[in-house]
């Protein structure tokens, strides 16, 4: 039988969160293929969706081990955005804008 | 009575998490998207302190309100972006974007939908989590961690590290026609060096 956290939400509530941010995420790096900081920021929204399951099955299985690797995500997760950004950064320095399409010019 | 409150936060939290996602994606101003973002990052906190997951909670709050969104905030405000540039093609990806995005939710639904009948775990608990009212969440997370998972933690600390020294060494530029001193070159000089004693005969100038 279905666990219940409390009241009727159960982990399949959270399951339903999480994947709907997930699919936001997909989605943005859909939408804005022009724009690198939104698409950062949508991998920052899948990861965040990832932590959600981590947790809502850590709690249904009653086993602390996903909330430590949800712990280890948001590492890497803080380690990506500051060198995602870091090379955002001297991208722009270079170039004068951010158009991500331009990329492909050091290809030879 | 006592059911429903926790179930009606629950939706709420929910509710503004995915409608703050949309913003985020669909924003103009990319300063808006993170302000969206943060909001994001709060209202999921709420749903793990739902759920009582609290230092995990914290934790995100600090790490990413704290940090991370910051860090956007610099670099979107510090950076001079033509907002219309970027919007550009925004429409003509979007059924593109919608398609592929229906078809990971559905996919992500039918593997929910055929895993629920499965048996609850497969594996035996390997850290159970320890009565809440006995043991707090972060006393237990911090007995599991640095118990049983002490050598992935120091490496989170070295991928920090890692990144850290990445970041610093990505972003550091040494410009061309900056007049710096250099202590060395200064504090090493000599009299004899920097001077010269000249007889001057009188009434003659140095030539």
């Amino acid at each position: 039988m279905e666990h219940h956290f409390f009241g009727s939400v159960g982990i399949f509530h959270y399951l339903v969160v999480s994947s709907m941010l997930f699919t936001l995420g997909i989605c943005g790096i859909f939408i804005n293929r022009k724009n690198i900081i939104t698409i950062l920021m949508s991998i920052e929204l899948i990861l965040l969706s990832v932590n959600i399951n981590f947790v809502a099955f850590s709690v249904k299985l009653g086993d602390l081990t996903g909330q430590i690797f949800a712990m280890f995500i948001l590492t890497v997760a803080a380690a990506e955005a500051a060198i995602g950004l870091a090379i955002l950064v001297i991208y722009f320095r270079n170039r004068g804008s951010i158009a991500v399409e331009d990329v492909n010019m050091m290809k030879g | 009575m006592a059911e429903l409150i926790p179930t009606l936060v629950f939706y709420f939290f929910a509710a503004v998490t995915v409608l703050s996602g949309v913003m985020v994606i669909s924003a103009r101003n990319p300063v808006h998207s993170v302000l969206f973002l943060i909001l994001a990052f709060c209202s999921s906190a709420g749903l793990f302190v739902l759920i009582g997951a609290e230092y995990l909670a914290m934790t995100l709050v600090i790490v990413y309100v704290g940090a991370v969104a910051v860090l956007f905030l610099f670099v979107v405000m510090m950076l001079d972006i033509d907002i219309e540039e970027l919007r550009k093609g925004f429409l003509s990806y979007l059924p593109m974007g919608i398609a592929v995005s229906l078809l990971v939710f559905f996919e992500l639904f039918v593997v929910f939908y055929f895993s629920i009948k499965m048996p609850a775990s497969l594996v035996a608990v390997q850290q159970p989590i320890p009565d809440s009212s006995q043991v707090s969440n972060t006393e237990a997370i911090g007995n599991v961690l640095y118990t049983y998972y002490l050598y992935p933690f120091q490496m989170a600390g070295i991928i920090l590290l890692i990144a850290m020294i990445g970041a610093i060494v990505l972003t550091l530029r040494s410009r061309k026609g900056v007049r710096r001193q250099n202590i060395g070159k200064q504090i090493s000089r000599r009299p004899e060096d920097a001077m010269t004693i000249v007889k001057v005969q009188s009434g003659q100038g140095i030539s």
